[in-house]
């Protein structure tokens, strides 16, 4: 398993909404693969989050994406599923998005090393 | 002591020695965990440090990369669509190393460009330059996320070993040593009742002997003042007789 993955560069997949994966595809992230599944998703506002949910799933699922970046007040939706995967890989970030500013406290990982540090001290 | 939680095992000398080296091992082990436990503890602080560093970075530079979308949107007009439609081939990809420390493997991502750049000739009508611009910001937003990336993976790797190593230190440290050191008390206490009933019993043989030489001695001194010449009795044994053979 170890050499297959050095072999093939993986994915950076996206979910977030229409400007955070716009930006992120004009980085050079994006890609259709021969399926046609792309490995980003736009969620606006009238996106059901079972849908959110699953397109979550899927992606961890895919062993070609290594890390997932979702918009924190997305992942705010669904974080009952994005606490349930505890498995180091693949790596979900929580990012900021336009207009929800980045809360410290909320994220999942940070919120692991409560305790250690205070969450307050995190911001500065 | 025997109602407490011990190895359920014969005391013998043999037992003892078991068990020592037993517990000297645990004892070895114990320091060797605690060790490892701290390698992994001042590394998981590390990390830690540097996520929290590069977290606040992050959101700086997304910032950035946000509004710079805005002013390319502004120059050239709405072009999400065009952009979500036209997605075929990542430009940038990740590849993961290893990297161990005290025996725990954690994943390293590295970012790295390959093929062409899908969206080579979005903005030439006009506004190239913060099409270009807006690229760079969020290429480097990547790059930083894949730092990010691994710091966290690393993060969750470590938390999980640190768990598990302190958990054995802890389990060696309040249950098998103690266990240990109670069964190798138990042993000792047994060997040394042992020693102590195989004592009286030699001293109570020893009284039992000398009571008996003492009654033969009185019995002895009893016949020599009845008149009987002991010694001449016994010297009859030594009359030569031919025929005698033992």
């Amino acid at each position: 398993m170890a050499l297959s993955m050095a072999v093939k560069g993986k994915l950076i997949s996206v979910i977030g909404d229409e400007d955070t994966c716009v930006g992120f595809l004009l980085g050079g992230i994006g890609e259709i693969n021969k399926n046609r599944h792309p490995n980003f998703m736009v969620v606006d506002k009238n996106t059901p989050v079972s849908e959110i949910e699953e397109c979550f799933r899927r992606f961890i699922k895919r062993d070609d994406i290594d890390i997932i970046l979702i918009n924190q007040n997305i992942a705010e939706m669904i974080r009952h599923v994005i606490d349930s995967h505890s498995a180091p890989v693949p790596a979900v970030l929580e990012i900021p998005s336009k207009d929800h500013p980045y809360d410290a406290s909320k994220d999942s990982i940070l919120r692991r090393a409560k305790g250690m540090f205070n969450p307050d001290d995190l911001v500065r | 002591m025997s109602g407490k939680d011990r190895l359920a095992i014969f005391p013998s000398r043999g037992a003892q020695m078991l068990i020592k080296g037993r517990l000297a091992g645990a004892q070895k082990g114990h320091g060797l965990l605690k060790k490892k436990a701290d390698a992994l503890q001042v590394r998981f602080r590390m990390i830690l440090s540097k996520i929290i560093e590069t977290k606040t970075l992050m959101g700086d530079v997304m910032k950035e990369a946000a509004f710079s979308l805005a002013e390319a949107k502004f120059t050239t007009g709405d072009f999400n669509q065009v952009v979500l439609q036209n997605v075929t081939k990542a430009q940038i990809k990740i590849r993961s190393k290893k990297d161990n420390v005290a025996g725990v493997t954690l994943p390293i991502f590295e970012s790295y460009t390959d093929g062409t750049d899908t969206y080579e000739l979005a903005g030439l009508a006009r506004g190239g330059q913060q099409l270009t611009k807006l690229k760079k910001n969020f290429q480097s937003a990547v790059k930083l996320l894949v730092e990010l990336a691994s710091l966290q993976t690393s993060f969750v790797t470590l938390d999980e070993v640190i768990k598990i190593t302190n958990r054995r230190v802890n389990a060696i440290e309040h249950v098998i040593i103690p266990r240990l050191e109670r069964t190798l008390a138990y042993i000792i206490s047994e060997l040394d009742e042992l020693e102590r009933e195989e004592f009286y019993r030699l001293k109570k043989i020893q009284d039992k002997k000398k009571i008996i030489k003492e009654k033969a001695e009185a019995r002895k001194q009893a016949a020599l003042l009845a008149g009987q010449d002991l010694a001449d009795a016994a010297n009859l044994l030594d009359e030569g007789d031919e025929d005698l053979l033992f």
